[in-house]
């Protein structure tokens, strides 16, 4: 999986959970919860979709290693090479 | 034999849609199954029956739209359904064919846009109905052009009185009488977009709120450090799927608090009236706008972890406006968090008949001092909105203790 | 009311100043009846008539409602104003046939050349432990007559009152009167000098109910309406006082008023004065009603002789005040 099919996961995924917004339109340093009205509940669920689609484990204390689309982008790689 | 009719999903509801019937005449049904699928402003809600039996007749049509308390259909005990299943038709035959023109006119009126006028002789069975008023209020309501159909009576079995006339005349400003709650009794399908009339539903619960309830407002603050900690050390052990999340604990913690203190567990209906069972409604914010709240039954006897596969369940079916109608109308208390956002301290309007709120604001690490000296913690405000017709200040207060002092000992939830 | 005089004085003595009253004031008044003369009458309302008026005014007659009764229309149809006592209304039945076959229907019959104007007393009711045969409450059977006029006298009043614009009408008049009433004290306005025997009154006016009533559930209704004003509630109390013809007009007006109404009577349930008045209002005011009507009548049983059934067998004040307050909390 390369980065650009990665965003596009990502992106699908983010629209499932805010299907009126367009996350595409993320700029790489935006707050991802903040900028799509993201609740606590919702952004459980985006983990949870992301771990299965990834085949990864992202473990609470991470969540803040997540917040804009960069940051999540490098840390699904990170974690898609363990 | 009982008679199943439209339920009320709600003070703010008026009439139902039967969307889908999900039972036949001869079925047998049992407590809590579900029967149909009616749309309110609330969305399409799978309508549950408390009694046991066979399925009657059915006298709604799909798309039929109902004042609430219309007759949809019977459940009948194996010797009834035995006996002849046409009990409901019976009943429809004994009403004077004069009641049916005239239904059926009220019918044609209110569809004409809509529907051309069929091209069989025989008109399709229409609902039968009638507004139980006394000739007094319907005659002040001919008077005075307002559509008795959308006043709840508070007369004998429901029936509208003078008063309640009288009533609806000062409280229902006429613009929204007219555009919003007349359309939407009168259109034979919802022009406005749901949530349009989710608004204007949500806008009546809250001013009828205002109106009637005299509220008084707590505030506590929690030191969140113990609870988190908790929370993080549960999670560490789970997988994504199950971990918690603190409105959790929040909604766990209230249950507690409201077995400790039954008076905050109550509706107000000429008087308070405690509720044996813990059923906490959750505030859901609609991502299109509005809010829907829930009822997550038994609060007080699930687990943490039956209370986070609840929300799971119930926060997308609540988006997805797809909710069961006892979890529209049983709630006994309201929980709200709006913690995702940086408010700290919300005062909520009460959905009655519930006598309280319980508002959650967002975990901010604030200085904090304790036993003379100053450290930062991560702070919860909670907030209170009561009923003071069924409460004092000292009650509330005690129950924002009870509350406290849950959050402090998360191992005890 | 208050700043005028009133007398104080029992029912009896009430019924007893308007018989003297009549025999005074026409010679042509004669009293006749079981008892009446040298015993003074069975309830002691006539005692000293005897004295006064001599046997041929106050006449005891043989125990003969039919034949009695029937002498009395025959007085009145020779010119005479016969006041005929029955003494009590269970014994009516046996005078019934004259009542109702002759006098009130010869003025018809006689295309107007003959008028009947009879006045026929009967006390009535209960109260008294009387059991079965001696507590009727048969208003309604004589308001059934087309051809007599039916009184009813419910408050000191019209038992004072009533007995002269009785024996003035030209047609055949049954006035009942209420023996548990008897010893009962009460106010009246000294200076009064006839009532109207076409009409209803208001005994106590209000604007959130009607209490319909008359006879005994008159002084009920009065108790009960100013309990009810305790409790912030205006009930408007209405004597019927002529069961026939019913004045249809004061109930209207009431109704139209209140927009609720309960009926109050003695008298069984079921096809009695309430019912009538139901029916009317329905008729002349459904469109002001803002609760359907209510009815408080005697339970549709043999009078029962122990006092606390015979209690049970009728409305009471606590049962109006109840009842009220249900309509009224409920509109």
């Amino acid at each position: 999986m390369n980065e650009e099919e990665i965003k596009q996961t990502v992106i699908r995924l983010l629209k499932n959970i805010a299907p009126d917004m367009n996350p595409e339109e993320l700029q790489p340093d935006d707050s991802i919860r903040q900028t799509l009205g993201i609740d606590s509940f919702d952004s459980l669920q985006f983990v949870v979709a992301m771990d299965e689609a990834f085949g990864i484990d992202t473990p609470e204390e991470d969540y803040g290693k997540i917040q804009t689309m960069k940051s999540l982008l490098e840390y699904i790689k990170s974690r898609m090479r363990k | 034999m009982v008679e199943y009719r439209m339920p009320s999903l709600g003070a703010d509801m008026e009439a139902g849609f039967l969307r889908e019937w999900r039972v036949k005449p001869g079925d047998h049904i049992n407590r809590g199954d579900i029967i149909a699928e009616v749309e309110t402003q609330k969305g399409i809600i799978e309508i549950e029956v408390f009694d046991e039996g066979i399925i009657g007749e059915l006298l709604l049509k799909i798309d039929d739209k109902v004042p609430v308390g219309t007759l949809m259909t019977h459940i009948l005990t194996e010797s009834e359904a035995k006996t002849g299943m046409k009990v409901g038709e019976k009943e429809e035959e004994k009403v004077p064919p004069k009641e049916a023109e005239i239904e059926e006119k009220e019918a044609k009126v209110a569809g004409e846009a809509a529907t051309p006028p069929p091209a069989i002789p025989t008109p399709p069975p229409i609902p039968v109905h009638r507004i139980r008023a006394s000739p007094l209020a319907k005659r002040i309501a001919a008077e005075r052009g307002i559509d008795i159909s959308l006043i709840k009576g508070s007369g004998p079995e429901g029936a509208i009185t003078r008063k309640d006339v009288e009533e609806a005349v000062t409280t229902q400003p006429r613009p929204l009488s007219e555009q919003a709650s007349y359309d939407a009794a009168q259109q034979p399908t919802p022009e406005k977009s749901t949530t349009d009339t989710m608004r204007m539903a949500i806008a009546a619960a809250v001013s009828r709120s205002n109106r009637e309830i005299p509220h008084y407002y707590l505030q506590t603050k929690v030191d969140m450090s113990l609870a988190l900690a908790w929370l993080t050390d549960t999670n560490k052990q789970r997988s994504v799927k199950d971990r918690l999340l603190p409105v959790v604990l929040y909604v766990k913690a209230t249950a507690r608090a409201l077995e400790e203190v039954p008076d905050m567990n109550a509706w107000w209906d000429n008087g308070l009236q405690r509720k044996k069972d813990i059923h906490i409604g959750f505030v859901v914010s609609l991502r299109t706008g509005g809010i829907i709240a829930p009822a997550i039954h038994d609060a007080n006897k699930k687990s943490t972890d039956e209370l986070m596969k609840d929300l799971s369940d119930l926060i997308p079916r609540a988006r997805a406006m797809r909710l069961r109608s006892s979890e529209l109308v049983d709630s006994t208390i309201t929980v709200t968090s709006l913690g995702d956002n940086t408010v700290e301290t919300m005062f909520g309007v009460i959905y009655p008949p519930q006598v309280a709120l319980v508002g959650f604001g967002g975990i901010k690490e604030e200085p904090w001092a304790e036993n003379g000296m100053v450290g930062a913690k991560p702070v919860l405000t909670i907030s209170l909105s009561a009923d003071h017709r069924a409460t004092d200040g000292s009650t509330g207060s005690r129950f924002l203790t009870e509350l406290k002092k849950y959050l402090n000992q998360p191992e005890l939830l | 009311m208050n700043d005028k005089q009133t007398i104080k004085l029992t029912y009896r003595e009430a019924l007893k100043q308007g018989m003297l009253d009549a025999l005074r004031n026409d010679d042509r008044v004669f009293l006749m009846g079981e008892d009446v003369g040298s015993y003074g009458g069975a309830f002691a309302v006539s005692k000293g008539f005897l004295k006064e008026f001599g046997p041929d005014r106050i006449m005891d007659v043989p125990l003969s409602e039919s034949g009695f009764t029937g002498a009395g229309i025959g007085a009145a149809l020779g010119g005479m104003r016969p006041i005929v006592e029955i003494m009590t209304v269970n014994f009516s039945l046996l005078a019934f046939d004259q009542i109702a076959n002759n006098a009130a229907t010869l003025l018809h019959m006689s295309g107007g050349q003959l008028s009947v104007p009879v006045v026929i007393r009967m006390s009535c009711g209960t109260g008294r432990q009387l059991a079965a045969q001696h507590s009727h409450s048969w208003e309604p059977l004589f308001a059934h007559i087309p051809g007599l006029k039916v009184i009813s006298a419910g408050t000191h009043e019209d038992a004072r009152m009533m007995l002269q614009p009785a024996i003035d009408d030209p047609d055949p008049v049954i006035l009942f009167e209420y023996t548990a009433m008897l010893n009962m004290e009460g106010e009246i306005p000294a200076d009064i000098q006839s009532v109207d025997i076409s009409k209803a009154r208001v005994r106590r006016e209000g604007s959130d109910i009607s209490i319909i009533t008359y006879g005994s559930g008159v002084y009920k209704a009065l108790g009960a309406a100013a309990e009810l004003a305790e409790a912030g509630i205006a009930a408007e109390v209405v004597d019927l006082r002529v069961l026939r013809p019913l004045d249809t007009a004061t109930i209207v007006a009431s109704v139209s008023k209140t927009h609720r109404a309960i009926i109050v009577e003695d008298a069984w349930q079921s096809v009695s004065i309430s019912s009538e008045v139901s029916a009317r209002i329905m008729e002349k005011c459904f469109y002001d009603l803002d609760a359907p009507v209510e009815r408080l009548c005697g339970i549709e049983v043999p009078m029962p002789y122990p006092k606390h059934l015979e209690e049970a067998s009728l409305p009471q004040k606590d049962q109006i005040v109840a009842l009220v307050k249900k309509i009224v909390n409920y509109g």
